[in-house]
């Protein structure tokens, strides 16, 4: 799988525009200065091997990934541990130092928001579920409704006037401290975009979980917990609830990977210095080995969570075990 | 007072197309050891009866009147927390679809375990014993290891077994069993009811057996009370339905029984028509649409509700006719007709 997600990301950044016409010259000027003589470009295309065959190029890239690569700039051998993205065209630092600067970030992000919105998004789709029909019901589908809908650079830009400029609750955009420096600063700077994010989230998890609860409520082994003398709510949690729980688990696997690979509108709006941010950041200076070291680690965060939700899957589901 | 005492039981559901009247005004008792089969097509109200006196309507949309009588013990009035905690410990349910009554999720000795100790204060370990035991006294080999696999790795009678035994965990004195044998196989069937007849003895419960065959109930009930409707058509023995049943539905009922004394070729009799709505409960006699003796009760069949009225030493009866015409009717047309077949 993630040999897949390598192929594709190395295809697209380096076969595809050599298909489309570019000449390894084409491609080795990215890497040079502007003020570079042709015979300049000609000699750094020929070191960084874009004359070669896609296969060696590929091999090599993956032996970077894995090993480490030694690149030769003719004044002399630099040396670009593995795991190797290669050297930021803009900084001329190698990328996978600054990605891991960044990873911490969004990981905060991403865990402290999916906290929230499973906590939130799955409790008030099960008293949705139990009290169809009612105020409650349409107030929470209602505004789950709005949540689904309305974009987080909506949304974050709103809260940050109100919370953050406005009643002056939460810091400004931009905060950002390390756990371990300070771990209450750490929360309050994070609180606003966790709440923003997970209010995004939460919508489709409540109501996926009351459209789960309503369909598990009615089987028959509900009614055998109840013929048993079980309390209500155990009913509710341990039968209901946990026969509802699978589909949200998937969805949950793939909201949670997409998001550790980089919330980019969330981390632009509340400017945190993320990998989203980072991925923007490294688009907009066309800054190549950058934004395929965030393609990469994003992809293998999907393929990872993915892989864990599905591991996840058997232990929720006996029946899945056998097959 | 006997043990269970059913006075009156009418369970109604307001919906938006009127008011169903699955069970209309039902009274029955039964004694500790005894069994009691109820019998009637589907929605003839006996699966609601069930679920009625287990209190699981409780807190829906039901409205319930009447009374329910459990050791001394009224139901109907009591609040669904104290149902609650009669429920699985002095009254327990076999439901008909083992599969899908067993949660999927959990081993079948988990749930065994979970019934055990909503009601008893025992350690996982204790209960999971109690567990095996049960899952033993069921007639399910290896029970300590069976114990820990899942409900969709059991055949469907050991499914069946496990449901009994989840039901027997608390040692129920009222044990009712909706449809026990109805999803089984033929062969497998026998073996359950055999079973049930059998644990019945030994913990000496109450049983009440609901089913749409007469053939389940024949062997193992002491009375058959035949619904139709929501209502009782007819009660009383096990001897009095099959050997001097008075009620034109009964005789559908027997009619419609594959019996072994027959021969294979012959043709069952159905009932003509289907079960009446409960919505729109036909007026008078709700069978009368049915009954291919209407006609004898010059008309009152179609305007009045036959009273369920005593024929002789507690056989009851809801029919116009008189009982003096039932008798003959049963001796000359019906009896012969099922017995040359």
């Amino acid at each position: 799988m993630l040999i897949v997600v390598s192929m594709v990301t190395f295809g697209i950044f380096f076969v595809v525009p050599q298909w489309a016409g570019a000449t390894p010259e084409a491609m080795a000027s990215r890497y040079v200065g502007r003020a570079a003589t042709p015979e300049t470009v000609h000699l750094v295309a020929e070191r960084l091997g874009f004359n070669d065959p896609v296969v060696v190029q590929y091999g090599r890239f993956l032996k970077g990934l894995f090993t480490g690569a030694e690149y030769d700039y003719g004044a002399g051998v630099e040396q670009c541990p593995a795991p190797c993205f290669g050297y930021s065209f803009i900084s001329g630092q190698p990328v996978w130092p600054d990605l891991v600067d960044r990873i911490p970030v969004t990981f905060a992000l991403a865990l402290g928001a999916a906290f929230i919105w499973v906590v939130a998004g799955v409790s008030v789709g099960v008293v949705s579920a139990l009290r169809r029909g009612s105020f409650f019901d349409r107030v929470a589908m209602g505004t789950a409704l709005a949540g689904v809908s309305l974009p987080i650079f909506f949304t974050g830009m709103v809260s940050l006037v109100v919370f953050s400029y406005g009643l002056g609750w939460t810091p400004p955009g931009g905060a950002w401290t390390d756990l371990s420096e300070n771990p209450a600063q750490w929360a309050y700077n994070l609180l606003l975009p966790w709440i923003t994010l997970a209010f995004l989230f939460a919508a489709g998890y409540a109501r996926l979980t009351r459209a789960g609860m309503l369909e598990t409520m009615g089987e028959d082994y509900i009614r055998t917990a109840r013929a048993k003398g079980m309390r209500e709510r155990d009913v509710v949690v341990k039968h209901g609830l946990r026969a509802a729980l699978t589909p949200i688990l998937t969805l949950f696997g793939i909201d949670f990977g997409l998001l550790i690979g980089g919330a980019v509108l969330t981390e632009t709006t509340y400017t945190l210095p993320g990998l989203g941010q980072f991925a923007i950041l490294a688009i907009r200076n066309q800054d190549l080995p950058q934004v395929m070291g965030v393609v990469l680690i994003a992809a293998c965060f999907v393929v990872l969570a993915n892989l864990i939700v599905d591991l996840l899957y058997a232990w929720v589901d006996p029946r899945v075990r056998l097959s | 007072m006997s043990f269970l005492d059913v006075k009156d039981l009418k369970i109604h559901f307001p919906t938006d197309d009127g008011l169903v009247r699955a069970v209309d005004g039902l009274s029955f008792s039964l004694e500790r050891g005894e069994t009691l089969g109820i019998v009637g097509e589907s929605g003839s109200g006996k699966s609601v009866t069930s679920l009625g006196l287990l209190g699981l309507h409780k807190g829906g949309r039901a409205k319930i009147s009447g009374e329910i009588w459990l050791d001394g013990d009224e139901l109907v009035g009591a609040t669904a927390e104290h149902v609650r905690t009669l429920r699985g410990r002095k009254m327990a349910m076999i439901f008909q679809d083992p599969l899908s009554s067993m949660h999927p999720f959990y081993t079948v000795g988990q749930q065994i375990v979970e019934a055990y100790r909503i009601h008893n204060q025992v350690s996982k370990a204790v209960a999971k014993k109690h567990a095996i035991d049960m899952l033993g006294r069921v007639g399910i080999p290896e029970p300590d290891r069976r114990v820990d696999a899942y409900p969709h790795e059991f055949s469907g009678g050991m499914r069946q077994r496990a449901m009994i035994a989840m039901a027997l965990s608390c040692d129920p004195e009222l044990l009712i069993a909706d449809e026990p044998t109805t999803a089984l196989d033929v062969t497998v069937q026998a073996q359950i009811l055999d079973l049930m007849r059998d644990l019945q003895r030994e913990f000496n419960s109450a049983l009440i057996i609901i089913t749409h065959d007469l053939g389940v109930v024949a062997e193992l009930s002491n009375d058959i009370l035949v619904m139709y409707g929501g209502k009782c058509v007819e009660y009383g023995s096990t001897d009095d339905i099959f050997y001097r049943p008075e009620h034109p539905y009964t005789w559908g009922l027997l009619g419609s029984m594959p019996r072994l004394d027959r021969e294979p070729t012959e043709r069952l009799l159905p009932i003509k028509g289907s079960p009446p709505s409960l919505i729109n409960v036909p007026s008078g006699c709700a069978f009368h649409p049915r009954c291919p003796y209407a006609e004898l009760t010059q008309g009152k069949a179609d305007t009045a509700v036959p009273a369920l009225a005593e024929t002789e030493g507690g056989h009851l009866v809801r029919c116009h006719l008189d009982k003096s015409e039932r008798r003959r009717l049963w001796e000359t047309e019906i009896k012969p007709v099922l017995e040359t077949q």
